[in-house]
């Protein structure tokens, strides 16, 4: 995991070099181009990350140490898949019932609660924030058809 | 005796009922973010400064100022309890404060490290109350290149004092760089690595990295451990607090040093973990009951409090005089004063003066008013951390995405808190340090213009960083600092060959 992060940015200080040679790194007519800095950046990512590439494949032998265990990954992505349904979600229905059903969902799968338990919560967190955000601070959050049709 | 009667001033500001409201709501919110996981200073301060846009500058950098100070008071409460820290320089405090509340003495503990935290902030306030305008007067001299200088010192101190690979520092940092330099470049207008997307024209905004990189991150790594929380029961009355304040002044001397160390450690970046370290590492060496630390000593968690909360405070002091912040959460504050249209720098005595001294007011009184909340509320707080982690988490991250959509109301932000937050994860375990990446990409823009800036008035000659003794000498120390690492190593060596040499 290591390599592969190292490699990772690597590619991304590649990426900005590209970019910066095509704005121009160099001295320009009327001094540093566009590009003058980022490619310097660029150069010290590369840089910095071969080394972390080295020292990570050197240490392999002896030291392999596990990134994650399977049941730790599982367990962290029970947490990430929900949340990215939930983000997906806040562009189709609005943020206040994908938070219910997001917020009702994990507590039902993470802490096997009961309806009676996290209706509630899942309920009232995003009404909270729907009273403090929209009618208190005035700042619109994405909202989806029910709001329209409940008139907001 | 001009600080003085400016803080005077200060305090007129303060007078306003509307100031003290939201310096009490900041330093509530600021506990309660302290005290729950995933939620810490800097991503808590990220997520409610949008929340201030409407807010006047100063009465949201009042209550923004107060989430911080609440955030560095509640640290200190799981970390007692419940062997938590909730931010990473809480550590030290762990090691006396949770055997001491195993032991059932919880509100000795937490007594001593509120009142010895309360004491640390006190002295470095008034540190930044005197010292600050002689560093804002000093840096009025400041052109580009000493700008520059002072934030390669910065970003140098990073890569010598930070204990994880300082190639992994640099890379987190320069990764920090480039995303800074996403979007319109400000001097020729040319687009910058948006490769054509119009949503990446904007840039990548430091709130939504933080939010993400902090909360998320911080959520799916404590997801991992599987988190419950069992804590001791905190119990906070009167005469347990009397009776602590009674044996406190005993510490006067372990206290007054993690003030000095925190104080000194704390202007520059990253300082206030390291210096609740060394703090306790030092009271630990320098104590009468110094075999007995790690067993429930009120003395170890006097000495990494006082020094993490005089470190904290003073991280203000670089953000205010040089607009460099030396904390994540300074440099949340900051990219806030940034939107307001405030420079930070030295301007900012002269320009804004109700607002600084407000703001260094606010620090004496906030400081208060955290210590009699945090004294007053912790049972609460105690009980909001029994809350299975199944409800908090949800709610959480539910909490950043607002929190990420509002910085510019657009749903790409939201997306990208996410890949910042596995970022921060991934990061996280391989121990990548975060604070260069989030303080890179909040000073990107500045540092590159400061750079450029020099570049040009030497016709691109990197000697303009040595041309007077000012710009010479922080850039000395500050490449001293860069190759700390390889010096300190090299100095070991010697040590150790003529240590060899001598038992021959």
């Amino acid at each position: 995991m290591e390599a592969i992060v190292a490699l990772i940015l690597m590619a991304l200080g590649a990426l900005v070099i590209w970019d910066s040679v095509r704005l121009g790194w160099r001295w320009g007519l009327e001094g540093p181009q566009a590009g003058y800095f980022p490619f310097r950046i660029g150069v010290l990512i590369i840089l910095s990350s071969v080394v972390t590439l080295a020292v990570a494949l050197f240490r392999r032998r002896g030291e392999a140490s596990t990134f994650v265990h399977r049941h730790e990954l599982m367990l962290v992505l029970r947490v990430l898949v929900p949340t990215v349904v939930f983000i997906v979600l806040i562009g189709f229905i609005g943020i206040y019932f994908a938070m219910a059903l997001f917020i009702g969902f994990f507590m039902w799968w993470h802490g096997r609660f009961s309806a009676v338990k996290f209706l509630p919560v899942a309920v009232l967190v995003p009404l909270i924030l729907f009273l403090l955000f929209e009618l208190w601070f005035l700042i619109p959050l994405p909202k989806g058809p029910v709001e329209e049709w409940l008139g907001f | 005796m001009d600080s003085l009667f400016s803080l005077i001033d200060g305090f007129g500001v303060l007078a306003d009922p509307a100031n003290i409201l939201y310096m009490m709501i900041g330093v509530s919110l600021g506990v309660l973010i302290g005290v729950l996981p995933g939620l810490g200073g800097a991503n808590g301060v990220a997520i409610l400064l949008p929340l201030t846009f409407s807010m006047s500058p100063t009465s949201a950098i009042i209550m923004l100022s107060c989430i911080y100070w609440g955030a560095l008071f509640g640290g200190a409460v799981t970390s007692i309890l419940f062997n938590i820290p909730g931010e990473p320089w809480s550590v030290a405090t762990t090691f006396d404060g949770h055997p001491m509340a195993q032991q059932g003495r919880a509100g000795e503990a937490l007594t001593a490290a509120f009142t010895a935290s309360f004491v640390g902030a006190l002295v470095a306030v008034v540190i930044i109350t005197f010292f600050a305008p002689l560093v804002a007067n000093f840096a009025l001299r400041f052109g580009p290149p000493e700008f520059f200088a002072v934030q390669l010192l910065t970003f140098a101190s990073f890569v010598g004092l930070d204990r994880s690979s300082p190639f992994k520092t640099l890379a987190s940092m320069m990764l920090g760089f480039a995303l800074a330099a996403v979007g319109i470049d400000i001097v020729t207008g040319q687009l910058r690595l948006t490769f054509g997307s119009h949503e990446l024209l904007r840039g990548f905004d430091f709130l939504v990295a933080v939010i993400g990189l902090f909360g998320i991150g911080e959520i799916l790594l404590s997801m991992e451990t599987g988190l419950s929380f069992k804590g001791a029961k905190a119990r906070i009355n009167p005469t347990v607090v009397l009776q602590t304040w009674a044996k406190l002044p005993r510490y006067w001397a372990t206290a007054l040093r993690g003030c000095i160390i925190g104080c000194w450690m704390g202007i520059k970046p990253g300082g206030a973990t390291p210096a609740s370290f060394m703090s306790y590492g030092i009271a630990k060496r320098l104590s009468k009951n110094g075999d007995k630390f790690g067993t429930g000593e009120l003395e170890g968690v006097v000495a990494p409090e006082s020094a993490a909360h005089a470190a904290g405070t003073t991280a203000l002091l670089p953000m205010l005089t040089l607009g460099i912040p030396g904390s994540p959460t300074a440099a949340v504050m900051l990219g806030g004063l940034l939107i307001w249209g405030l420079q930070p720098g030295p301007l900012l005595f002269i320009e804004q003066k109700d607002f600084v001294w407000g703001l260094i007011a606010s620090m004496y009184i906030g400081n208060i008013a955290g210590l009699i909340v945090v004294l007053t509320t912790v049972p609460l707080f105690a009980a909001i951390l029994r809350i299975p982690f199944s409800i908090i988490a949800p709610i959480i991250i539910a909490i950043c995405a607002v929190g990420a959509y509002t910085v510019h109301n657009a749903l790409l932000d939201v997306s990208l808190m996410l890949l910042f937050g596995v970022v921060g994860y991934i990061f996280k375990k391989l121990s990548y340090p975060l604070a260069p990446l989030v303080l890179a990409l909040v000073l990107g823009d500045l540092a590159e213009s400061s750079f450029r800036q020099s570049m040009l008035i030497s016709n691109g000659s990197l000697a303009i960083f040595w041309s007077n003794w000012l710009v010479g000498t922080i850039c000395t120390l500050a490449f001293f600092l860069l190759f700390w690492p390889l010096i300190s190593m090299g100095l070991a060596r010697l040590r150790r060959r003529q240590v060899a040499v001598e038992a021959d």
